[in-house]
């Protein structure tokens, strides 16, 4: 059973159990935020239930552009730290000998990934990646970024249900950001199945719940068009 | 106006014992833009907190390379007292802000988030006596409900004089007619009591005096503990339908927890599909 924990709880003497959201003092490791605390034999963390992205390596994020330099782009990427993209981190094929603001302007989404973050929380993004593309079609919502992992469900669960009842693409950035393209009604649908799964993130049978708010509006929808 | 007798047949005005606090309220969550939020009542004070960030700072200049920067700003509001108060910051209200930021400063985990801001806001709604320290608390709700890092949880109540009598958290008659008025805030953590955040005084006591004022705060100050973690506990509750000892928020926790490690990987999975 999952217990909720606040700054300052003593959840384990073990100093070497220490893991992530929680600090260690005088031999003894405390919470570090509110969040779900997660006790295994070897390993102590607190699972956070709310608080702001904060990138890491690796991450697929999606982000705005708000500013064109010379050698780049300043993405927002919905954090407190903005992000930068580097002209040098956008695939070569794709430039094509064009101006930096004629490859992406202010007000543009992209789906990037970070790269690298510096000891001064300067983030660098790269585009070189597969799953990387500027968001040209489709549509953009924000949710808790607290709640990605309940969105995209045990073992991706929650976005394969979503896919493939709606036949709809679905990209999910890790700061929030989640990217929707496909028939405009049925990703009308799948907004609002997520902005159920955020509010009621915690609760028992989403999955069962999701299947059926998804079924009925698909019914609705058919029957609208007959 | 002559002072009127404050403590009477043992009792003080409101009927309350010496080591009595006021009735307390106090809720989580209450504004939604914020990041977290806290309303508090204490007595016949009513406070409103917003935390906003961690997020950018502006003006750059107040950045700092090595952690975050805290900002803490302590409003009353015009009709919070009986003579209208002149909005904006005042001499007492910017010194108010300065202390209680200082109190939380060595708390929040600062080195965590370099080159970011922690926006606090407090209003007095309506003020009876205590506000800074009902401030303090309702800011420390907020802050955890904002999902800050903390070292701990910030609690703070005052004690006072009157008719030489030391009585825990003076309301407003005690505050202009007592002989001291001494806010105290501490570090609270895994529910003991660790450091004092905040200790200020006005008026006079003796030290005798002074050890048995912070002896009644300690013991008033784990009262308002215990009420603010239940604030925070039902507002996170509510959302989860009974966290503690149902089954479904294990199963929820649980599943949380493998697609935290996980979700990245899926991410990318999902992705692949999309490019076929």
């Amino acid at each position: 059973m999952r217990k909720i924990v606040m700054p300052g709880d003593l959840i384990a003497r073990n100093p070497r159990a220490a893991g992530y959201g929680t600090y260690v003092e005088k031999g003894k490791v405390y919470a570090k935020f509110l969040g779900l605390l997660d006790k295994t034999d070897t390993c102590v963390r607190v699972i956070p239930l709310k608080g702001r992205y904060i990138p890491s390596p690796g991450d697929v994020v999606i982000g705005i552009v708000r500013e064109v330099t010379a050698n780049g782009w300043v993405v927002d990427i919905y954090s407190p730290y903005t992000a930068f993209l580097p002209v040098s981190e956008y695939p070569e094929n794709a430039l094509k000998n064009r101006k930096v603001n004629e490859v992406l302007d202010i007000g543009d989404a992209i789906i990037g990934k970070v790269l690298n973050i510096d000891p001064k929380m300067k983030v660098t993004l790269t585009m070189k990646d597969r799953v990387c593309k500027p968001v040209r079609v489709g549509r953009v919502v924000a949710i808790n970024p607290a709640r990605v992992p309940r969105v995209i469900g045990k073992k991706g669960s929650m976005i394969k249900l979503l896919k493939s009842e709606l036949g709809i693409q679905i990209i999910v950035g890790q700061n929030g950001l989640i990217w929707l393209n496909g028939d405009r009604r049925k990703v009308s649908i799948a907004e609002e199945a997520i902005y159920i799964i955020e509010e009621e993130a915690h609760t028992e049978g989403l999955t069962d719940r999701i299947t059926e708010f998804i079924k009925k509006k698909k019914g609705e929808l058919e029957n609208g068009e007959a | 106006m002559e002072k009127p007798k404050l403590i009477v047949d043992g009792k003080r005005l409101d009927g309350r014992g010496f080591e009595e606090l006021r009735p307390i309220k106090i809720e989580a969550g209450v504004l939604k833009r914020a990041d977290g939020s806290c309303y508090l009542e204490m007595g016949k004070n009513k406070i409103i907190a917003a935390v906003y960030g961690p997020r950018e700072v502006h003006p750059r200049h107040l950045q700092d390379p090595s952690k975050a920067v805290i900002r803490y700003r302590y409003n009353m509001a015009p009709f919070s007292v009986e003579e209208r108060k002149k909005p904006g910051p005042d001499r007492r209200s910017v010194e108010i802000s300065k202390v209680s930021r200082e109190a939380l400063e060595p708390v929040i985990m600062k080195e965590l988030f370099p080159r970011s801001g922690i926006d606090v806001f407090v209003e007095v709604l309506q003020a009876d006596a205590g506000t800074r320290t009902a401030c303090l608390n309702a800011a420390s709700v907020a802050l955890i409900d904002a999902g800050v890092a903390m070292r701990g949880m910030i609690t703070a109540v005052a004690v006072a004089k009157v008719d030489g009598q030391l009585v825990l958290d003076p309301m407003k008659e005690e505050d202009n007619y007592g002989e001291a008025d001494v806010p105290i805030a501490f570090l609270i953590r895994n529910g003991r009591i660790e450091a004092i955040a905040l200790l200020q005084m006005d008026g006079r006591l003796t030290l005798e005096e002074t050890r048995r004022a912070i002896e009644l705060a300690k013991k008033g100050v784990m009262q308002i503990y215990k009420l603010q973690r239940e604030a925070i506990m039902r507002k996170y509750m509510r959302e989860g339908e009974d966290y503690e000892g149902s089954a479904e928020a294990a199963e929820v926790a649980k599943e949380l927890s493998e697609n935290e490690g996980g979700s990245e990987k899926e991410g990318g999975q999902s992705e692949q599909e999309v490019k076929e």
